[in-house]
């Protein structure tokens, strides 16, 4: 590991930094993140199988403790979403709850040891592992980017295309022609903004919190047992403040996907 | 590579996080299942509640309204006796009455034919003494020929 003394912390610490890549392609755009692709896609199998399966066996009496719980977060959601969105929500709430539990169990991976993942896969000759997907703008981006083609898609949905554009360059200072540049890029940059204000801050909040894990994971390496149990300690408190860290950025992410999306059925 | 002090502090630290979970999380999470189950387990028994309610009012209320019906019925039937009865007593006090005043009409009759008679009788004796009492030329005294006279105004 390379905590080893003669690397230090820093080198502790790029090492965990660095995502696991192929070999034949280690940099470029054909360097495809394989753990944060493997991590999320493992976790939004669990999640789909999960509420599957308590949908499929859901009964409309007395539900079990799973159904239960599924139908609390259910509601949770829904009721997130009726009180921003007031439409049609057989689309918005399904990918709200994707989003929220997604996003929630991705940075729940943060609360592992940071450790834990590449040592297992250390005994597999895998050297870099990154456990927390969103703590990868890949990972954070590519999420925010759907939402924008979603924004987009809802917006020609609900205006038209003219409707649309005429909005687009008419917005917010006036109809003049001489205003068309000025609204057109005023609300591109409104447009665009969205995604990236939506992926950096979960990629920033994840990314903060792994790396402060990391900077108290030093303390195990730093040669006494004091600052051994300060490391403890640290973590311990780290992870618990963490767990309120990781539903908040969740609960964020839903909701402005939700407000992002309910504003694109809006007219100004 | 074994593990080492890095990751065995991480992993110690692990351990008190998912024992704060358990110890402080979980418990509420738990509470929410346990109180939706109740609350949904309570609706359907008050719901099922209501429904058996309802069947048995609806039971008890045809119950009722066929006892009623019956009462009435029974009532009709106790009133049209009555009539009956009114009547009859009716007809039979007035065939009562009417051979009472048929009875009495026909004592009065006899009655005062009776009397009729005897006034006859009397007067037909007196005629018969004065009669006789002209043809003898003298006073017959009554007091005497009471007994004569008597029997000949009976044989009258």
């Amino acid at each position: 590991m390379a905590s080893e003394p003669h690397g230090g912390l820093t080198e502790y610490i790029s090492h965990h930094l660095k995502h696991l890549t192929p070999h034949a392609n280690p940099e470029g755009f054909w360097a495809v993140h394989i753990d944060s692709i493997t991590v999320s896609l493992v976790l939004g199998v669990l999640f789909c199988l999960w509420f599957w399966m308590k949908a499929r066996k859901a009964t409309a009496g007395v539900p079990g403790r799973g159904q239960a719980f599924a139908e609390i977060v259910l509601e949770f959601v829904d009721g997130q979403v009726k009180d921003v969105f007031h439409g049609d929500r057989r689309v918005l709430g399904p990918l709200a709850l994707t989003v929220f539990v997604w996003v929630f169990l991705m940075n729940a991976m943060d609360l592992l040891p940071v450790d834990l993942l590449p040592w297992i896969t250390e005994k597999f000759g895998i050297g870099h592992f990154r456990a927390v997907p969103t703590a990868d703008t890949s990972m954070t981006f590519a999420m925010s980017l759907t939402v924008l083609i979603l924004i987009i898609f809802y917006s020609f949905k609900a205006k038209g295309f003219s409707g649309y554009m005429n909005e687009m360059f008419t917005a917010p200072f006036g109809k003049h022609p001489l205003l068309w540049i000025p609204n057109f890029a005023l609300n591109l940059v409104e447009l665009l903004s969205k995604p990236v204000s939506l992926a950096m801050r979960l990629f920033g909040n994840m990314y903060a919190g792994e790396l402060v894990f990391m900077l108290i994971a030093g303390l195990f390496s730093a040669g006494s047992w004091l600052l051994y149990g300060m490391g403890i300690v640290g973590y311990t408190v780290w992870g618990i403040f963490h767990i309120l860290i990781i539903s908040i950025q969740a609960f964020i992410f839903m909701v402005l996907t939700i407000v992002y999306i309910s504003m694109a059925h809006e007219h100004h | 590579m074994l593990p080492n002090a890095t990751l065995i502090g991480e992993m110690i630290a692990f351990a008190i996080l998912i024992w704060f979970c358990v110890q402080f999380i979980w418990p509420h999470l738990n509470k929410a299942i346990e109180e939706r189950q109740l609350k949904i387990a309570e609706g359907l028994d008050a719901a099922e509640r209501a429904r058996a309610e309802l069947r048995d009012a609806d039971t008890k209320v045809a119950a009722e309204i066929k006892v009623a019906r019956q009462q009435a019925s029974e009532i009709i039937d106790r009133a049209q006796q009555q009539a009956n009865q009114i009547l009859d007593k009716a007809r039979a006090d007035a065939i009562g009455e009417i051979n009472r005043l048929k009875a009495a009409a026909q004592d009065d009759i006899a009655s005062m034919a009776q009397r009729a008679r005897e006034e006859l009788r009397e007067k037909v004796g007196a005629l018969a003494v004065q009669g006789a009492a002209k043809i003898v030329q003298r006073e017959i005294d009554p007091a005497t020929h009471k007994a004569l006279l008597d029997q000949l105004a009976a044989e009258v």
